[in-house]
């Protein structure tokens, strides 16, 4: 099959049905599960750390920051084998992909916006510190959510 | 790969499709483009709330239950729910692939595999907000202490059950579309069409749920 056609338009297949694309197929569901056990045993690991209470703060940030790493490489793999977009003509990829860029601006600015509201607001009221916030409503009531 | 394309073909000089993808793939890439930014926006909403606050619940402290077996064993049940999630996505590429061979028995197989996962992770979900609730946490109430042990506010819960609840509606959605083109491949509707494009769309949609996931899983379970 040289060409296929979808209403008039030609279209190449790529990603055509090979024997190789099958062992991919296992191989990326091997890689995902274990990605997402170590992902998992490190989670344990910061729960046994917060129960006994005694645990550096560095440490678990840093745990916690490769947990994102590993989330990280669970996408890659997920859009680019599962998805068959790693086989797409490289334009079409970049139309998909540098769009996607607009999320580094999205997390540094919204994430750097919380933490100085949170260091702003125990800096000039550092008698009412935002640390007893407002009780939580019992059934019923919904409003009134946000902090105070 | 059995690439039949030459390296130095000109996309562009007309006469072939620029991208080489058929017009409803390509646009369910834009669909799905945008809806990661709305998954995006509902989940950096959620951190910059939770890094202006002073402390938050616990994760291990609220999803500690797993069905009959009590409670007391954190990530247990949400690892079930991403191994479902998973392997529900692992068989919907296989039904892909003997789409690729024009397979329609292999197709509807793998296809209500697929189906069947879609619904235990749906049922996983059901379970998990009915035990949630029934411990007090609803929009709007959250019974749960910060991990400092202060009084927490309700942005935990209603970040929770909007964003869980946004990701289980496209769950949702995703098992009906699949059910859908099930009966369609059923019918012989994509052996007549001479191919099974349609199977790869929704497998995208599919793909795309079980990808918000991961980091759903991420952000609300696991840092």
């Amino acid at each position: 099959m040289e060409h296929q056609t979808f209403g008039g338009e030609v279209t190449i297949p790529h990603g055509a049905p090979t024997d190789d694309s099958k062992k991919r197929i296992w191989k990326t569901t091997i890689i995902l599960s274990v990605l997402t056990i170590v992902e998992l045993a490190l989670g344990y690991w910061i729960y046994k750390m917060h129960s006994s209470g005694d645990y550096s703060h560095g440490l678990v940030n840093f745990l916690k920051g490769i947990i994102i790493i590993l989330s990280l490489a669970k996408a890659f793999f997920i859009v680019s084998i599962f998805m068959h977009l790693g086989d797409e003509i490289r334009n079409m990829i970049m139309t998909i992909v540098v769009p996607l860029a607009l999320f580094i601006w999205f997390i540094i600015a919204f994430l750097w916006d919380g933490i100085s509201w949170k260091d702003l607001r125990n800096e000039y009221r550092p008698k009412d510190p935002v640390k007893y916030e407002q009780t939580a409503p019992a059934h019923g009531s919904t409003h009134e959510g946000g902090l105070k | 790969m059995a690439q039949t394309v030459a390296a130095n073909t000109k996309w562009w000089s007309g006469g072939k499709s620029p991208f080489n993808v058929e017009y409803g793939k390509l646009m369910m890439w834009y669909f799905l483009m945008s809806d990661a930014f709305t998954f995006g926006a509902f989940l950096i909403a959620y951190g910059t709330v939770r890094v202006s606050s002073p402390s938050w619940p616990d994760p291990n402290f609220v999803f500690q239950s797993f069905p009959f077996l009590g409670s007391g064993m954190p990530l247990l049940f949400v690892s079930l729910m991403t191994f479902i999630l998973i392997v529900s996505s692992v068989t919907m590429v296989l039904a892909v692939h003997e789409g690729h061979h024009g397979n329609k028995k292999g197709v509807i197989k793998w296809m209500i595999w697929t189906i069947i996962g879609g619904l235990a992770f749906l049922s996983c979900q059901a379970w998990e907000w009915a035990h949630l609730h029934h411990e007090g946490a609803w929009w709007g109430r959250n019974p749960f202490p910060n991990a400092d042990g202060t009084v927490a506010t309700t942005n935990f819960s209603n970040f929770f059950f909007t964003i869980t609840g946004f990701h289980g509606f496209h769950v949702f959605s995703g098992v009906v579309i699949n059910i859908i083109v099930t009966i369609m491949a059923w019918r012989g509707v994509f052996e007549r069409r001479g191919h099974y494009l349609m199977i790869e769309k929704v497998g995208l949609y599919w793909h795309f749920v079980d990808l918000v996931w991961v980091f759903v899983f991420l952000f609300f379970y696991l840092v």
